[in-house]
């Protein structure tokens, strides 16, 4: 693999760490599994790219994309604890109208983005190119958003929202508005997503109606992955292990569609996407037995 | 000062599988007194702690807490009056939390929580204090996850958690049952320290006959969703447990053949 293809992942897996925070905060803090993002990716991606197109600041623009997200992950939350649908039902139903909303924001299946100034559009003025630098700033970016997730989880608001989807009575029995946690987490959740997909737009050079696809499957495989990696034990460990499975999943992603000799192809993509995440999800069982191995190796 | 009046609770109402857990229950209970509740299973024991936290919704009766009608309060608010320990050791504290954050959970109940941390060093020094106090050697393990800890364990930090911060009634749903007896014994003498020092109206729900009569001021039978029994004082002191027995066989109207009520 050459080095800007190499580079090319990190800076896809950055943005993706995004998504896997936000995956994180749905699935594992609040425990609730919400497949809104697979539309609320798309939907940063239009929000953010019709209004560039329209003149707006690309940070205005992106910023923007955050509250559409959160919008959309208000509307599942509210589904579920308001009218008492399935979680899962409820993201699918959010999920399917945001396909219609997102094409009547973008007002057809394509927004193209090139040429028009983006978030990155400062770094081309510094003359290194732009495989560096867009790596660089998405880092900064995602450091930044991982820091502040950090800080809020262990806040009380963080810490009673980690209570909210750990045991949820306990919660009640501590003065936790449970379900008032659920809306402000998927929203927040969604909002991150969003922002993925607003970044995400801005570097391919096009909103497209089709990247929400799978993006569900491809957070979880950057927060399971990332456990595997990095154990859990405190939410600080816990979206740095989001940020690095997101990283290593585009690097495997990229060595296994380099690797000619396997014949695989870029269609191929959902394919070793799903063999991946049953791999990273049967790998702490299969751990256990070798670990008890090595154990007993070393006489203890 | 807690005051119950004519409380009913009917589950899965208009329904083949209606039942009516509490058919009208009033109950006075002064500030500073320590109620023993028993029954036996299906008496709706459970369901009038349910009732008092917020739980369960009654149908028609009055809730008042110091004479604040909370009939209506939803459980999170009824919180900030209302504490609990619950029977399954597991429910009371969040199991891949910290120690020390399940503490910063109750500790924050009273209060409205904000984006400041939910456990400081001031607070890690309180909790430090408060876990020395249980000789478990707990003060050490604040960073441990909850999971870690034994059933026991878990069961007296859920107590200290419940009492961290003031409250009008104190609420133990056969908070010993699912220990083994010797953390039980501990569980309850612990309970009664902490009950005695910072004299805690409290209600305590449990199986055991003896219990009933040994711990606390006050016993009340509960069957059929209705108060049977209440003694207070000298009757009480007189009352042994086959009386409490006698009484059960009463409301009955049947022996008793179960022999698990005898036990503890």
């Amino acid at each position: 693999m050459s080095l800007i293809a190499f580079l090319g992942a990190v800076e896809t897996g950055l943005i993706y760490a995004l998504v896997a925070l936000g995956v994180y905060l749905s699935f594992r803090v609040l425990q609730f599994p919400d497949l809104t993002v697979d539309g609320s990716f798309p939907l940063g991606a239009a929000v953010a790219g019709i209004l560039i197109v329209s003149g707006i600041n690309p940070f205005l623009a992106t910023f923007a994309a955050f509250f559409a997200g959160a919008a959309a992950g208000l509307v599942t939350a509210w589904l579920n604890v308001r009218l008492n649908i399935l979680h899962l039902l409820a993201s699918i139903l959010t999920m399917i109208a945001l396909f219609s909303i997102n094409l009547r924001v973008m007002g057809g299946p394509v927004v193209p983005l090139l040429g028009e100034q983006t978030v990155f559009s400062g770094l081309d003025g510094l003359g290194i190119p732009s495989y560096w630098t867009l790596p660089a700033a998405l880092l900064v970016i995602v450091v930044l958003c991982k820091i502040a997730i950090d800080l809020f989880l262990n806040s009380q608001i963080g810490a009673a929202m980690r209570a909210t989807g750990s045991n949820a009575r306990m919660a009640r029995a501590q003065g936790i508005n449970t379900g008032a946690y659920v809306l402000l987490g998927i929203a927040l959740s969604n909002a991150l997503v969003a922002v993925g997909g607003a970044l995400f737009a801005q570097t391919q050079g096009a909103a497209d109606i089709t990247l929400g696809v799978g993006t569900i499957v491809v957070g979880l495989a950057a927060v399971i992955g990332g456990e595997a990696v990095i154990l859990p034990r405190t939410p600080f460990l816990s979206t740095l292990a989001c940020i690095a499975g997101s990283i290593l999943y585009r690097i495997a992603v990229a060595l296994a569609l380099n690797a000619d000799f396997i014949g695989l192809k870029a269609q191929d993509l959902n394919l070793i996407t799903a063999v991946l995440v049953a791999g990273a999800m049967v790998l702490p069982t299969v751990r256990t037995p070798v670990t008890r191995a090595l154990l007993k190796a070393r006489g203890r | 000062m807690i005051d119950v009046r004519s409380l009913k609770v009917t589950f899965n109402q208009g329904t083949p599988m209606e039942s009516r857990a509490l058919r009208g229950v009033d109950l006075h209970i002064p500030a500073g007194q320590f109620v023993a509740v028993i029954g036996s299973n299906g008496a709706g024991k459970t369901t009038f702690l349910n009732a008092l936290s917020g739980e369960a919704r009654p149908d028609t009766g009055r809730i008042l807490i110091d004479d604040e009608d909370v009939t209506n309060w939803p459980a999170h608010r009824r919180s900030t009056l209302v504490a609990r320990v619950f029977q399954d050791p597991m429910a009371g504290s969040c199991a891949n939390l910290t120690i020390a954050d399940n503490m910063g959970l109750a500790a924050a109940r009273t209060g409205r929580r904000s984006l400041r941390p939910a456990v400081n060093r001031a607070l890690r020094e309180e909790f430090r204090a408060h876990l020395a106090r249980l000789e478990l050697g707990l003060e050490n393990r604040l960073d441990d996850p909850m999971e870690l800890l034994s059933g026991g364990q878990r069961q007296a930090v859920s107590l200290l958690m419940a009492t961290i911060r003031p409250m009008k009634i104190l609420l133990l749903d056969e908070h010993t049952a699912a220990l083994d007896p010797k953390i039980a014994a501990f569980v309850l003498e612990l309970t009664r320290r902490i009950v005695a020092e910072q004299k805690l109206t409290t209600l305590m729900v449990t199986h055991s006959m003896r219990q009933a009569l040994d711990v606390g001021d006050r016993t009340v039978m509960l069957h059929e969703g209705r108060v049977v029994l209440d003694v207070i004082g000298e009757q009480r002191r007189g009352m042994k447990v086959e009386d409490l027995l006698r009484m059960f066989e009463k409301v009955r109207g049947q022996e008793l053949d179960d022999d698990k009520l005898l036990l503890g």
